[in-house]
């Protein structure tokens, strides 16, 4: 696995709460090649939030990394001071978050935030980095941006918001982004406007990119490899055509089965039956068996993750060409 | 913006008729100044001399309106006890106030902000403890024990700084400071260290509460995404978003310091409103108190206004106009 650029390798994030020990992720490892588009899907509350959080190293008490490594280019970054994350992150790590109306500072400026962002990395001027802040508000569409510096949050529509921090993750050409379901809370004309422009951004500067998403219609259309995550952990992943195509997990399979465009006419949505589990007390096997058409005694069991080329699932009953 | 101003300006107006009235009224009730201003065993006609140059023979509405009178042309009447036009006594006795007040309030503020972002930033560090038992102390002390104990410590036993009094002033724009020469510095320092005890547990509390929660916030998690520094996200990010709620806690305590420094200025015998207005209760002293009161509901008034000009420079939600 040598010469990939981010290599995460049995994550475990855990939250320590009165209620007992959330196990948010729960080994989770996977691989990053440069400039590669991954696409991170799965149910609300399986786990992809946290699991960006803790690349990045921005998990707050009561949660905490309690094992696993996250390496940039063979850099541990688990084992960095507060210090060193902060020369990562925004520099060579950026993200952007779910909700552009909560991540802005309504009481600062556009170039104010933008200005801050820049001289975290970089010592610069003034009047240099506003420059170059509006030129990256350019970037990412936004007009007449060298004017729209001296504005303040709440006079942008939420896409504008949501450009502008697209805009601060990029300022520093950083190798990886990780997106965070950045489109969600965005009109649904907006969507594919600015899904579409940050794959082309991130092209052209050969950023790799996580895209995080419980969409995973608006995954495939732009990720080249999924990642299928369920209760904190990586059920599936590999190459979107084949996983799409020829899913191997029960999970990615409803998935699938629940998207519109695969719904026959006239057809009510097939949605997964039974609800997504307790992260508070895992059970020691398979976490979806319970709403499994599949499972059987041995689903009691963990799974082992099985390999097979660019693929592997997580399952004792696979379905497809591995059954 | 010009408008709000006007608004407000004719909403004080209102507000000063209306204390004058309660004022006018309250005062009449308490007590005959009479029994002070003359000697009992002075002679009738000395007695109705008196009633008359005071008009305290009139009906209290015929007393009220000449008042109100008088007031319109800048005359707030004569002190009884000190003879003199009340509004150049209270004028005489306001820059105490204000220094005292000011450097009271400003001190808890520099001081207590910054020890209360700390404390909200790192809620479990022995600091923090440490801070907010300081806290609870400026809260439950009582501020006549806490004068008591700063006169015994640093005027009695060490001897470092004088006991009360003003010191000597230094003229500045024609009127007479302390703040302006070390002398003077060091007779205003007990007394303010006194008043500021509770106003800083307060700022600390406000500033640890307020940073408590937006630390918690998409705003800063975005922030240190970036990469940017945990001091330049308190600096900038955190101490920006507490400044209305500290701004407003600010105003009221430099509001009611000016009016009611009573007890502080009276251990420190600081020649200041606070003992003005104690002497003219205990002498019924009218005039002064109905001038006072009204002066300190105008300087409310004016420090609520800066107030909401003040939200408006901080937040640019609430200026309103301009913007997509
Ligand atoms: N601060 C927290 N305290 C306790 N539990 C948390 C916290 N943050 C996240 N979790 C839990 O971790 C799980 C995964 O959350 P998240 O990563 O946000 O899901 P997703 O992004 O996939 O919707 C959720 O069940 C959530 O309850
Ligand atoms: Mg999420």
């Amino acid at each position: 696995m040598s010469g990939m650029l981010l290599e995460i390798e049995n994550l475990h994030t855990h939250f320590l709460t009165r209620a007992g020990v959330v196990q948010a992720v729960n080994g989770v490892s996977f691989t990053l090649a440069r400039g590669e588009i991954l696409g991170l899907v799965g149910e609300s509350g399986s786990g992809k939030t946290v699991t960006g959080f803790s690349i990045l190293g921005l998990i707050d008490p009561p949660g905490r990394i309690v094992e696993g490594s996250v390496r940039l280019d063979g850099l541990e970054l688990t084992s960095l001071d507060q210090e060193g994350l902060r020369q990562v992150r925004g520099k060579r790590i950026s993200m952007v978050f779910q909700d552009p109306m909560m991540t802005l500072n309504p009481v600062l400026s556009i170039g104010e935030q933008m200005l801050l962002a820049v001289r975290a990395h970089e010592r610069i001027t003034r009047r240099a980095g506003l420059e170059r802040a509006a030129a990256v508000l350019t970037r990412v569409g936004i007009p007449e941006a060298a004017t729209r510096l001296s504005a303040y949050p709440h006079q942008f529509s939420g896409g504008m918001r949501q450009r502008v921090a697209i805009a601060i993750a990029l300022l520093h050409r950083p190798e990886v982004i990780i997106a965070d379901e950045p489109t969600t809370a965005l009109d649904v004309s907006i969507q594919a406007q600015i899904l579409h422009e940050v794959r082309e951004l991130a092209r052209e500067s050969g950023t790799a990119l996580i895209w995080i998403s419980h969409d995973l219609a608006t995954v495939s259309s732009l990720a080249d490899r999924l990642i299928v995550m369920y209760a904190g952990r990586v059920v599936e992943q590999g190459p979107v055509a084949e996983v799409l195509s020829d899913p191997r997990h029960p999970y990615t399979d409803g998935l699938l089965a629940s998207l519109p465009a695969n719904a026959r006419p006239g057809e009510v949505l097939r949605q997964i039956p039974g609800n997504t589990p307790s992260l508070l007390d895992l059970p020691e096997g398979c976490a979806f068996a319970p709403r499994c058409a599949r499972a059987s005694t041995i689903c009691a069991t963990a799974p082992q993750l099985t390999h097979s080329g660019p693929r592997s699932w997580r399952c004792h009953h696979p379905l497809g060409a591995g059954a | 913006m010009l408008g709000f101003v006007i608004g407000r300006c004719l909403q004080a107006l209102v507000v000063m008729l209306v204390m004058s009235l309660v004022v006018f009224t309250g005062v009449y009730a308490i007590g005959n100044p009479l029994d002070i201003l003359i000697p009992p065993e002075a002679p009738q006609d000395i007695r109705e001399a008196t009633i008359a140059r005071f008009g305290l023979d009139r009906p209290i509405w015929e007393q009220y309106l000449y008042f109100l009178l008088n007031v319109l042309q800048g005359d707030f009447g004569r002190s009884f006890i000190y003879n003199m036009p009340v509004l150049t006594l209270i004028l005489s006795r306001l820059p105490a106030t204000l220094e005292l007040a000011l450097a009271a309030v400003l001190g808890a503020t520099l001081i207590g902000v910054p020890l209360g972002i700390y404390a909200g930033y790192r809620p479990t560090s022995v600091a923090a403890r440490l801070i907010m038992g300081l806290s609870i102390l400026g809260f439950s002390v009582p501020t006549f024990w806490v004068g008591l104990i700063l006169i015994l410590a640093f005027a009695v036993s060490l001897g470092w700084l004088p006991a009360g009094g003003r010191g000597p002033t230094v003229l500045l724009f024609g009127v007479p400071w302390s703040f302006t020469s070390l002398e003077g510095l060091s007779h205003l320092l007990l007394p303010a260290l006194n008043l500021s005890l509770f106003k800083l547990a307060m700022m600390i509390r406000l500033a640890r509460a307020g940073t408590r929660e937006i630390i918690l916030t998409d705003t800063v998690k975005f922030a240190r995404a970036a990469g940017i520094s945990e001091a330049t996200i308190l600096r900038r990010h955190v101490l920006k978003l507490i400044s209305i709620p500290i701004v407003t806690v600010f105003g009221l305590e430099f509001g009611s310091t000016l009016a009611f420094a009573v007890v502080t200025e009276t251990i420190f015998s600081w020649p200041g409103l606070g003992k003005l207005i104690i002497d003219s209760i205990t002498s019924l002293d009218r005039p002064v108190m109905v001038a006072y009161l009204i002066l300190i509901a105008a300087l409310f008034v004016t420090i609520n206004l800066l107030v909401d000009i003040s939200y408006a420079a901080l937040d640019p939600r609430l200026r309103g106009g301009r913007g997509a």
